[in-house]
């Protein structure tokens, strides 16, 4: 029989009608939902519009949209915890209690970081809706890892949250540094999604489907005798979700793409990126290869202590602030995986607490990051800090505070995160690794404490020990630097660099400086040390709320714990 | 050889010999055209080729995505990467290059071809139940296909849209062209200015090439 006369048989086309679509739950799937549909009516706002709505109204339209999903998200938990957890649209998503708190925890990072990103680009004047869009998608990507069911959405869902990160990473167009960033991170990533997707395959190919559950139960009821092909597919998961969540021997792109890329950026990739990442692997391993416990938890041993060590000892070395915090992001990732490696709900629960934890951590870090290096994103030299609680002292302490929750100090919502995560461990019987977490733990003390020292330490300028090149080493001269920063150029009079030492030249062989300004250069020319001019300190309402909101939540849950905890419990209690 | 054409019926033997010859035909006008147009068009011919064979194959839909993916976009790709680089263009291929660059592929070609024989003669891969259905089926590949992408992976089909919005967003933020460079004279706004005004040009998706184009303009107007 032709293929054509198959294809228009009669027998074939009453199959076709008897077609029976899948039931589309869609409460299940609101929150991406919203997320997406915010971004095209975004998209569809700012292309229609005549002239260009200032970035504050996408950012209100955004930290909207997260709320909205926020909502939606709470009412699946809330349908979860009276019903059970359930599948939804031909069983491609889990609506359990741990994927419910991946969507409250994605809104939440999509609300805090229009926040941050609101503040950035309003000082940085670049309009335009794109930012916003970006991390709209890329936040709905993260939920889709969380909720999936199915190894083909899996990777979807990191496919749309890695691609507008790479975008991200590549906005700021002034500076080479970006462009280099968004190369990396787009090259490795694009290489870890094809080791991603080849151990997909290979895990079809040894179990026969790409349903999570149905691999779960085809491995409970089998006993695959030679597993080569299964080991080598689970293998090679865990580098593709290695590679997300920076953990060592696949970390390598973490310190350039965050010291590249646009601040506010970084942090909202370091939340969302680890919270999809983890979230993911987290089921896979949880719920699809229980019965490979014994296969990937020395897999997992040995990735957590290369990490925390790794992670901890070369943020001691690093005098970029932003690189420094990269590797810190590493560290914490060796926390996280730390409960994933105790192979428990409790383990599980641990690690959910503790990427709660760690994103607003991080969103607000990055924040204050944000505005300290200044106009052009460029200051991110840990010399920038000296002295900066004399200047910014509400600033400076709560950069201190969010600091002292990421080195865990106690009365922080950092102390019971760690706290936890060994905890989980040590119950698991890693002692071991319990050690080196303490250890590391120990160590990354030291360059927190740095910073903060640095900040409440001596002014700035004052000291002869700090010789710090005036521009940062990778922009360049410092000439070059002025020429290629046009917020530098455009200034308007109020705020000025004033390490663009070449602009404050300029003007004042125009002669056209008040008085004040023209001391003030005067300053930064003799002076070894570089001054931060303070009215380049400003900092917008927008980052005020940001960081009012992460350093409410790193204190007040740090010191009353138990919603919180309580919340993560019944997340894993779901299974 | 005897064993595969005994199963075949004789159209199906002449259908795949006239295919295997447009593939080869094509294959080797890729390797042997100087001119690399024509080396591409030749490699359409075997796609087309191949295209056939999956037809004959009862591989439809793969025949189908032949058609579209490969010789609809890879190829016409090629064709405008060849366009835009130069047609006349000589170019050395077999100038430089190191021994090993020669010598690997061949060695990891021997090695790929040893490894097909192999698999071709036993078969130990999975411990599963076999994934893949009968070659003939009940239903074609394309119908199954189709159900599967209706039902089982709706939601995944559905979800690659939203892939396709972030490579148009993409594509939009980082090929659009950067911020102007201000000139060396030019001063902050307060100060007199020894250029002409000039607007920063602000990035959105909707627009603003216009203001950095007339920007350009009086740059030069000046400057001349």
């Amino acid at each position: 029989m032709s293929p054509l006369a198959a294809l228009l048989s009669p027998a074939h086309l009453l199959a076709a009608n008897g077609l029976v679509l899948p039931h589309v739950n869609y409460t299940a799937i609101m929150p991406e939902l919203i997320l997406l549909g915010g971004m095209l009516l975004l998209l569809g706002i700012s292309a229609v519009s005549p002239r260009h709505l200032p970035t504050q109204v996408y950012a209100t339209a955004t930290a909207g949209i997260g709320i909205a999903s926020l909502i939606a998200s709470l009412v699946l938990w809330h349908d979860v915890q009276k019903g059970g957890p359930f599948s939804a649209v031909a069983r491609a998503v889990d609506i359990d209690g741990f994927a419910t708190l991946v969507l409250v925890l994605c809104s939440c990072v999509v609300i805090l970081g229009a926040f941050f990103a609101a503040g950035f680009l309003e000082r940085e004047q670049v309009q335009g809706v794109e930012y916003y869009a970006l991390a709209l998608i890329s936040a709905s990507g993260a939920m889709l890892m969380g909720s999936a069911n199915d190894l083909i959405l899996v990777f979807l869902g990191l496919e749309i949250l890695s691609i507008p990160l790479y975008v991200m990473a590549g906005l700021d167009q002034r500076r080479a540094a970006s462009g280099e960033a968004a190369m990396k991170y787009f090259l490795l990533g694009a290489f870890s999604s094809a080791v991603f997707v080849y151990g997909i395959a290979l895990t079809y190919g040894a179990t026969g489907s790409t349903n999570l559950a149905s691999i779960g139960s085809f491995l409970a009821q089998n006993v695959v005798v030679s597993n080569g092909v299964l080991l080598g597919g689970l293998a090679l998961l865990l580098v593709g979700f290695g590679f997300k969540v920076a953990a060592v021997p696949f970390h390598m792109w973490t310190p350039d793409v965050y010291a590249g890329s646009p601040t506010p950026a970084v942090g909202f990739m370091a939340a969302v990126a680890k919270i999809g990442a983890f979230g993911a692997l987290l089921r896979v391993l949880f719920s699809t290869f229980p019965t490979l416990r014994t296969s990937w938890q020395p897999i997992l041993w040995a990735l957590a202590i290369l990490t925390l060590l790794l992670g901890a000892l070369v943020a001691v070395v690093q005098r970029d602030v932003k690189r420094m915090l990269a590797y810190s992001s590493i560290n914490h990732a060796g926390f996280i995986l730390l409960g994933v490696q105790a192979g428990t709900s409790r383990g599980a629960e641990a690690s959910l607490y503790y990427l709660f934890v760690y994103s607003v951590l991080v969103l607000g870090t990055f924040g204050v990051v944000a505005v300290v290096g200044g106009r052009g994103d460029e200051g991110h030299g840990i010399e920038r800090y000296r002295g900066l609680a004399h200047r910014r002292p509400l600033l400076a302490g709560s950069m201190a505070v969010l600091l002292l929750a990421q080195a865990g100090a106690p009365f922080t919502t950092g102390f019971f995160s760690k706290l936890y995560v060994i905890e989980a461990s040590i119950a698991a019987h890693s002692y071991a690794l319990a050690t080196v977490a303490m250890l590391s733990a120990a160590i990354a003390t030291f360059f927190y404490l740095r910073l903060v020292f640095a900040m409440f330490g001596e002014r700035a300028g004052r000291q002869a020990s700090v010789a710090v090149p005036v521009a940062p080493a990778g922009a360049g001269a410092p000439g070059g630097a002025a020429g290629q920063f046009p917020p530098v150029g455009t200034l308007p009079a109020g705020p000025a660099v004033a390490s663009a030492a070449g602009v404050l030249t300029l003007e004042r062989a125009a002669g056209l400086v008040d008085p004040g300004r023209a001391e003030a250069a005067a300053v930064a020319d003799d002076d070894a040390g570089p001054v931060v001019a303070d009215a380049d300190l400003q900092v917008s309402p927008w980052v005020w709320v940001g960081l009012a909101l992460c350093v409410g939540t790193t204190v007040v849950l740090g010191i009353w714990p138990s919603p919180l905890v309580d919340f993560a419990r019944h997340a894993t209690l779901l299974f | 050889m005897p064993t595969l054409l005994a199963a075949a019926t004789l159209p199906d033997a002449i259908t795949f010999a006239v295919a295997a010859v447009i593939c080869v035909a094509g294959a080797l006008g890729v390797v042997l055209m100087r001119n690399p147009v024509h080396a591409a068009l030749n490699l359409v011919m075997t796609l087309f080729g191949i295209a056939v064979l999956f037809v004959e194959e009862d591989a439809q839909f793969l025949a189908a995505v032949q058609v579209i993916v490969y010789t609809g976009a890879i190829v016409v790709l090629f064709l405008f990467v060849i366009m835009l680089l130069g047609v006349d263009r000589q170019e050395q291929v077999f100038a430089d290059g190191f021994v090993a660059q020669r010598l690997v592929p061949l060695l990891l070609g021997a090695l790929v071809l040893v490894e097909v024989l192999l698999l071709a003669h036993q078969h130990w891969v999975t411990g599963a139940a076999k994934v893949s259905g009968a070659a003939r089926g009940t239903r074609t590949n394309v119908v199954a296909l189709g159900r599967s992408l209706f039902t089982t992976y709706l939601l995944p089909f559905e979800v690659t849209s939203a892939l396709l919005v972030v490579a148009v967003i993409g594509a939009v933020v980082l090929a659009r062209r950067p911020h102007r460079v201000p000139e060396p004279g030019e001063l902050p706004d307060g100060a007199v200015r020894a250029a002409p005004p000039a607007e920063p040009p602000v990035p959105s998706v909707g627009g603003g090439e216009g203001a950095a184009d007339g920007a350009d303009d009086e740059t030069k107007v000046v400057s001349r």
